[in-house]
Parts: C-alpha cells; structure tokens; sequence
C-alpha cells in the first residue's frame, strides 16, 4: 500500500540533546520529505538512539522541535521505533506477537504469513518467541514494521543480530518502503548503503 | 481487536504463560491469612472480630505484589516504548494495563476470600457481602497503584518503594473497606462505608491512570 | 522586578543571600516574642502548663500543611508551567515539611502523655499528621532513586500532586475512622483559646513561618550549589574521556 505523504515533511529545528548532565549536540535541523532517508552516523555513546527516540516522541529535546508538518498527529502515532530491545514478548508466540503489534500501531499491513515469510520466521509461528534466537528476535521486530504501516521508520543500528542474508531483506524492506511513499531514520555506527540519503554525524558534542 | 482488549489479553496471556500471576497472589494471601492465627492465637472470637481487617490487609499486600512489574516489564523488553507510539490515548493504555493487574491478581483474591473468611470464623451468611467490599476496593488499590508502577519503572528496586508510595493512599480504602466488611457480617448487607468505599475506588479507577500516564510521559528519561 | 526574574538561579542566590538572614532573624525575634507572652499568660484549667506546647505544636501543624501546599504548587510548575526552579522548590518544601511534620508528631505526643496518659492515642488529628509525615517520606524516597535530578523532580511533582488530592479524602477517612469507633478521648486543644492565648500563639507561628521560609530558601540554596557541583563533576569526567 503506498503512503499519501506527497505534502508531509518531518522537520526539526535547532534539537539540541543533553543526556546525563552532558551535552551531545545541539542546533540540530533536518527536513525529510516522502521517500527520503536520514543515515545518522556516530560512534557508540555519540547521541544517535537519543536523536531516534526525540523524533519519535519518547524523549523530549532541550531545544528544539521536531514535527510532522501536513501530518494528522504527532510523530510518534506516524512512527515504527525499532531500538536496541525488540519489544517481543517471550510469553507469547510468534504469530501472537505481530499480532499485538498489528492491534497496538495499526493494521492493514502484510498478513502475519507473509511477513514472516519474508523474514524467513514462518516456520517458527507457534512458537514461543522466548525459544528464538538473538537474530530471529530482531527479525520478528523486522516484521513488525511490515505487519502495521506507518510512514515514519526509525531505526537503531537495525543490523545488529542479522546475517548477510538478513541485511539484504532489511535493505530491500527499507527500499520498498521508500518507494512507496515513507520516510526512514537510520542509525549506525557502521555504513549501510542507502540511496540518495542524508547524513548526519553526531561526534564529541556536534551534529553535521 | 481494538487496542486496548489487545493489550489486556496480552498481559493476561503473558501473566498466566510466564508463570506468578494469579497463582502466586492467592498462595501469598492464604500463607498471610494462615500465619495471623500463630501471632494471635487461635482465639476464635478474636480472629472473627479482627477477621475482616486481617482479609484486607493481606489482600492490600497480595495486590501491591508485582505492581512495579505492571511497567517494569515492559520497560525492561522494550515494550513500553511501543505502547508510547500507539494512536490511543495513554491514560487508556494505562487503564487497560491496570485492568488486566487486577484481573491476574485482584481477582482470584476476591475468589478465595470466602474461603479464607470461613477460616476466619466469618458466618456463611456473610461471605457475599465480605468478597463484594473486596471485589469493590481491590480495582482501587490497583489502580491508584498504576502511578507508583509508571514512577518506579525504570526503577532497579521499585518494588519496595512502589508499596511505600501506594500505602498511606491506600488508607481511605482500607478504613472504609474493613467497615464494610464489618457491616456486611453483622447484617449480611451494605451500608454507607460501602457506599464511600465504591465513591473513592472510583475516583482511583480515574487518578490512578491519568497519573500513570502523566508519569510515563515525563518521568522516563 | 517581577516574580518570575527570580527564576534565573544566580539571581536567586543573590536574593537569598540577603533574605535568609532577614527571615531568620524575623524569625528569632518574633518566635522569643510569641513565647514570653505565651508563658506570661495563666495556665489552663485543665491542662495546667503543658498546654503551652501549644505555641510550638500548633505552628509546626499549620506549617506542615502549607509546606505541603507550597510542595504541590511547586509541583505544578515543574509539570506544567516548566518553571526552572519549580523542583528545587519542591524539594525543598518537601525537605523542610517533613521536618516541621515531624517535630508536630513529637510536641503532640509530648502533650499527649499528660492528657491521655500515653505517649500515642491515635487521636484522628494526629493520626492524620502521621499520614502526611509518611506521604512526606514517599515523595522524599521518590527524590533520592533517581540519580538525574531533573527526573527526580519530575517523578516527586507527580506524586507530590496525587498525594495534595488524597489529602482531603485521607482526613475524611481518618475522622470517620475515628468516630465510628466512638472514641472519647479528649483532643489535643480542644477547648476554646483564651484571647491571652490567642496572640502569642499568632506571634509565634509568624514567627515559625518565617523560620521555615529561611530553611526553605536555605535548602534551595544548597540544592542549587548541589547540582552546579555535579555538573561541574561531569563536565570534568567528559573532558578527561577526551
């Protein structure tokens, strides 16, 4: 399904961060249009989770703003947040997992078989998804973000725990999602090749 | 599914499947109502007067167990952060988690407490009325218990101090639950006390997640 | 200068360092003036002379509840208004509220054990005090979990504003406790206040708030200098990383 996102832009002004009493950056301004793609680049510690979770409305910046212009709501009712948890309930299957995401963030997305087929998980559906490992955990959240659409992707280094083969399909994922209309935050400390996206790089206390 | 029956289905599931959950309340609540004779002697007409308060105390202590879990949890696996980024209403996200608490723990409570009243020396009669004062007050304590949960998630030993926050709150519902109990054995019906206990569990079923969701919004990081 | 100039910190320390002394010795004078005047007055009839503990207990009551009070505005302002001081306020209320809350507790237990004959009766005013003494100790305990002292005042705010709303609900419950069980204790100052009463107990209980208002500055004073010092820590630790 594709995005009506022609006129909806997620903007920041002058973010700035301040994490534990120290400042990480600050003067921050960004603007990502339908199809666009951010790579925040920085090493570990550097402030890239901190920017990720201010766009999506889980912190809150110390200056600054950041909004969804031509948007319905709020950032975060617009976003998938992938951090470095994945957010799965060991207690629960597979299958019952997306479908708690499904109910919780919105549904209309691909059915639970061919998301899972995607990332390789449908064999594992009845599962507990205590019984996964580290890489299956990461792709069960992966398929999250196929199961319920929304336009905003914000993802935290979304690599760790993938093999080759699973850096491909995210890749893919993340192309296809930007064809179709929606935006993606990317946030790595390695390079992941993405077309056409802006870079930015948080190090020692600037942001470029 | 609409949002919020997901969320207290999961709850529920993960309650039930991760083993704790009703089980260990109603054990935790039977060992209470079990030991009280050996501290007070197995004086009948003592334990059937202070029956009732000894049923809502242990009750108020069953309830508080694993409430700093209800955001804990979540905190901890990432979920929270989901549940931030859902379209409805926080203060309802936080009702329906407090819902599902009360079903896994303030319930099966309600259930056993006739039983544990008869041990108590509580006349069949008024055994109804004893697990209605509870069925009433417990949704209470759980949720006016919401707010210590969201301020200690991301707490490492939230536990204890979620039960000091929720306690002297607690009060209003211990005094006018107990009194009602009273009332209820000594007439088998339900009075004023019921009345004012059903006014303020109320008004916690409202507080509690407003509050909760206030917590969750400023005070995560 | 309006109210709200007093925000920026530095001014703050300016204006407390001329105003703490001020109020202290306000509060000197007016609380040794309360007190000579109180213990001129006649004993009462009933109590004999240890009713004049009533200067001291009375005041620290009524402080308890307006600490209290300044807590839960505070908390307001750090919740919605985003005032910057508005938590260090809160902390400090909360800080000198439990104090005066407990040195209520201790004179009215002291006035007690000649009235009731014991040290504690459970007396419903009392009782409710103990109440809020422990609703202090939560807020409190709230404070010091938290290592990033801006979460602390934002997580003590919260429950600092739910507690000021059960407050009425906790009174009304611990009257009704009390006369359902039909007690018929006699209450710590019960009786009507002689005028020749009257005066020295308002003298000093000015004279306590301004006492309090001293501590109070005082505390946000010292928290201020707190946090510069751990941010000062910080920002060192940050440059030795490189």
């Amino acid at each position: 399904m594709n995005f009506q996102s022609d006129g909806i832009r997620l903007t920041a002004s002058g973010v700035s961060c301040v994490r534990g009493g120290r400042p990480l950056f600050a003067g921050l301004s960004f603007e990502l249009a339908a199809g666009g793609a951010i790579t925040v680049l920085g090493s570990n510690g550097a402030g890239k989770t901190s920017l990720l979770r201010m766009i999506a409305g889980l912190l809150a910046p110390a200056e600054g703003t950041i909004e969804l212009r031509g948007g319905p709501g709020s950032v975060g009712e617009a976003a998938h947040f992938l951090g470095h948890l994945d957010a799965v309930k060991g207690a629960l299957s597979v299958s019952e997992n997306l479908d708690f995401a499904r109910a919780l963030l919105g549904g209309g997305g691909a059915s639970n078989e061919i998301a899972l087929a995607r990332l390789g998980l449908n064999a594992l559906q009845d599962l507990p998804a205590h019984m996964l490992s580290a890489g299956q955990r990461r792709r069960l959240a992966l398929a999250r973000l196929l199961a319920a659409p929304r336009l905003i992707w914000l993802l935290d280094e979304p690599t760790a725990a993938l093999d080759a083969a699973g850096k491909e399909v995210l890749i893919g994922m993340m192309d296809e999602h930007r064809t179709r209309g929606g935006m993606v935050v990317v946030a790595t400390h390695l390079e992941l090749e993405l077309e056409d996206a802006r870079e930015i790089f948080i190090s020692n206390g600037r942001a470029v | 599914m609409s949002t919020l029956s997901a969320i207290v289905l999961r709850d529920l599931k993960v309650a039930l499947r991760a083993g704790g959950g009703a089980g260990i309340g109603v054990i935790f609540f039977l060992t209470l109502m079990t030991i009280v004779p050996f501290a007070v002697g197995p004086d009948m007409p003592l334990l059937t007067r202070i029956g009732p308060a000894i049923l809502w105390i242990g009750a108020l202590l069953a309830s508080l167990l694993g409430l700093d879990r209800i955001f804990a949890a979540d905190h901890e696996d990432g979920s929270l952060d989901q549940l931030l980024l859902s379209a409805a209403p926080l203060e309802l996200i936080a009702a329906a988690k407090g819902l599902a608490h009360w079903l896994a723990t303030g319930l099966p409570l309600v259930i056993v407490t006739p039983l544990l009243g008869l041990m108590l020396g509580v006349e069949p009669k008024s055994l109804f009325a004893v697990a209605l004062t509870l069925f009433v007050g417990t949704p209470g304590v759980t949720f006016l218990g919401l707010v210590a949960a969201a301020l200690s998630a991301a707490l490492p030993r939230g536990g204890l101090l979620a039960a000091v926050l929720v306690l002297p709150m607690s009060i209003p519902l211990l005094i006018f639950g107990v009194v009602s109990t009273h009332v209820a054995i000594a007439d088998g019906s339900l009075g004023a006390p019921f009345r004012f206990l059903i006014a303020i569990s109320l008004f916690f079923l409202v507080l509690g997640p407003v509050a909760a969701a206030a917590a969750l919004r400023h005070v995560r990081e | 200068m309006p109210l709200i100039d007093y925000a920026n910190p530095n001014r703050f320390q300016k204006v407390a360092a001329w105003l703490i002394p001020l109020s202290g010795a306000a509060a000197v004078i007016l609380i040794a003036l309360g007190l000579l005047m109180g213990f001129r007055a006649p004993p009462d009839y009933q109590q004999g002379e240890m009713v004049k503990v009533m200067y001291i207990h009375v005041p620290f009551a009524w402080l308890s509840l307006a600490a209290y009070t300044l807590m839960a505005v505070s908390a307001l302002g750090t919740i919605v208004w985003r005032h910057p001081l508005a938590d260090v306020s809160g902390k400090a209320a909360a800080q000198m509220g439990a104090v005066f809350c407990f040195l209520c507790l201790v004179t009215g237990s002291l006035w007690g054990r000649p009235t009731w004959g014991t040290y504690w009766d459970w007396d419903p005013r009392l009782t409710s005090v103990l109440v809020l003494f422990l609703l202090y100790l939560g807020v409190l305990a709230l404070w010091r979990a938290f290592d990033d002292p801006n979460r602390a005042g934002r997580a003590a705010a919260i429950l600092a504003l739910v507690g000021f709303i059960n407050v009425p609900i906790v009174k009304f419950s611990v009257d009704w406790w009390n006369s359902i069980h039909q007690r018929s204790s006699i209450t710590l100052g019960k009786s009507a206040i002689d005028p020749a009463m009257l005066y020295p107990l308002l003298i000093s209980a000015v004279g306590f708030f301004a006492l309090f208002l001293a501590l109070y500055l005082a505390a946000m004073r010292n928290e201020l200098l707190r946090r510069r010092a751990r941010t000062l820590r910080i920002l060192r630790s940050a440059e030795a990383e490189g």
